[in-house]
């Protein structure tokens, strides 16, 4: 790492440049080492198993604004490498972001991120609107595409309050950086096609907050249920799903004895009914 | 006219910091102050959106006055710098006074070896987990840095508004008195008495307290205006004060940082 931000010195010309409001810019010229995207792999290299991954990560709308919830397992092959990994990055005051994938990456980019949208707030005195922050997150994630032809692919799901609509948004992308909204609900990761079934028959357009959580709290269990790399709620160890509520007043990571008690309250549930609630038939 | 020969470093230093005071001098002034949940700044600033306080980083804000384009500058350069350290190593790991050390650095620089010397001066502070451990720093054009304890005022005749800022300051004041405090000191400069109301200030504080982790927020509009009233009538004893028309900061919201 060059000593250029290590505080002594003269700094390089860039810190002064009037212009670019992008902090990984900025780092791309100043220290381009830092960047998650910027690595060179050998060809042919086998990349299997390097870094944890898979996950399963729920989002859906309500009335006030978005739901995010993520589980805690991580995985490498078939082995539990964490039971307590936090995937959910707040990433500013009406933002977060959730990660599938290379985690190791994955983390890295959130990270980026998360620096990237607060960089851009100061530089500019506003911050970046929901659209823009869905854009640049995109570019993002194209820049990582000679990494993810190699095997670190990084698939986030981005979640905000939009402050000039008023709601909720959800975008989720693919590898490639391409960039869709989804409505109402959306999940990622490998336990996805399971929690998605259950939030397609649990999901209401007039939820309220803590049913919106409870909802996706159902849709993380069943993904449990049925995909080995996705971690239900470890009641015995008291590590329970993450969950991030971002409304009209912002951000806000759920408190742990409330996701525990409708955890909880999910789990003794099944206990009744092993397969969950069952939506009417008509 | 003819150009002299030889100008001794002396006189060169000497002319370069008499041209640098002035084009700070013809500017209103800036304080900044601890209160009893953190670090007050307060800038005689008409602007809405041409500051003069700003966010640097999560713990630390800066403050300037002078000429505009070369402070915005450095808060940019601030900025920058208190980004790729807190992403290099951790956000913990940026400190005023690394900043300060920096501006130090390049103000110095700059003084000694350009002809124009920045007519700038800013204070860098950064809020501790106590009221002893917030750091106040500030630089001068020549790159000069005071630690500063519990107050300082720059800019215009910064000494007349230090004087008054000295007989209100108390570092155990509330939020409200220390706003007044520092309307009080500001209302001092050039001798004369002015009238300063919430629309021709600028009010940041840096709050030990607040849950996350960015510590900066702008006072504004109607928060701003009720601060400077409830300040008035809990230990507002001048009349200057009490006459002064308060009225709210022309319909704006009340606009808390990252919104």
């Amino acid at each position: 790492m060059s000593e250029a931000f290590d505080g002594g010195g003269q700094l390089p010309a860039a810190f002064m440049n009037p212009g670019t409001s992008s902090f990984a810019e900025l780092l791309g010229v100043v220290a381009p080492d830092l960047l998650p995207t910027a690595r060179e792999l050998p060809q042919g290299a086998t990349t299997t198993h390097m870094t944890p991954e898979a996950t399963t990560i729920v989002a859906l709308t309500f009335p006030d604004g978005v739901v995010l919830a993520g589980d805690r397992r991580a995985t490498t092959g078939n082995v539990i490498a964490n039971r307590d990994v936090d995937k959910l990055y707040r990433t500013d005051e009406f933002s977060a972001v959730a990660i599938a994938g290379a985690a190791g990456v994955g983390i890295e980019m959130a990270k980026l991120f998360q620096v990237e949208l607060e960089h851009y707030e100061k530089m500019e005195g506003r911050s970046l609107s929901l659209e823009g922050k869905a854009n640049r997150l995109a570019t993002m994630i194209r820049g990582n595409l000679p990494m993810a032809l190699q095997g670190f692919v990084v698939l986030p799901l981005l979640v905000g309050y939009d402050t000039d609509r008023g709601l909720g948004r959800i975008f989720s992308y693919d590898a490639v950086g391409g960039r869709s909204e989804e409505h109402d609900y959306h999940t990622i990761g490998s336990g996805a096609v399971y929690a998605r079934g259950s939030l397609k028959k649990l999901f209401g357009d007039d939820l309220a907050e803590e049913d919106a959580v409870r909802v996706a709290l159902q849709a993380l269990y069943d993904a449990a249920d049925d995909d080995s790399a996705t971690g239900g709620p470890d009641l015995h160890r008291k590590i329970y799903p993450l969950v991030d509520v971002i409304t009209e007043d912002g951000h806000r990571r759920m408190a742990e004895e409330d996701v525990a008690r409708l955890a909880t309250a999910v789990v003794e549930e099944r206990a009744q009914r092993p397969d969950g609630p069952r939506a009417p038939l008509r | 006219m003819s150009m002299p020969f030889y100008v001794s470093p002396e006189q060169s230093m000497k002319d370069k910091a008499d041209y640098a005071r002035k084009g700070i001098a013809r500017g209103r002034s800036a304080v900044v102050l601890q209160y009893d949940g953190g670090i007050l700044f307060v800038a005689d600033n008409i602007s809405r959106t041409l500051h003069k306080i700003s966010e640097l980083y999560d713990r630390i804000a800066f403050a300037a006055v002078g000429r505009y384009n070369e402070f915005e500058n450095l808060r940019q350069m601030g900025v920058r710098l208190a980004d790729v350290r807190g992403y290099a190593y951790d956000r913990s790991d940026v400190s005023g006074r690394v900043l300060a050390n920096i501006y130090a650095q390049t103000l110095g620089t700059v003084f000694s070896e350009s002809n124009k010397p920045w007519e700038v001066e800013i204070v860098v502070a950064e809020v501790g987990d106590d009221a002893a451990s917030d750091q106040i720093y500030r630089i001068t054009f020549d790159g000069s840095v005071v630690d500063e304890q519990g107050y300082l005022a720059m800019g215009g005749s910064a000494e007349q508004v230090t004087t008054a800022l000295k007989e209100r300051f108390d570092k155990d004041a509330s939020l409200g008195a220390a706003v007044n405090a520092a309307v009080h000191a500001l209302r001092h400069e050039n001798g004369e008495e002015r009238d300063l109301d919430s629309s021709g200030l600028e009010v940041a504080v840096l709050e030990r307290g607040r849950r996350e982790h960015r510590k900066f927020r702008r006072v504004t509009g109607d928060r701003l205006t009720s601060l400077m009233e409830e300040g008035a009538a809990s230990g507002g004893a001048d009349p200057a004060q009490d006459s002064a028309a308060e009225e709210p900061g022309g319909g704006s919201q009340d606009r808390t940082n990252g919104s």
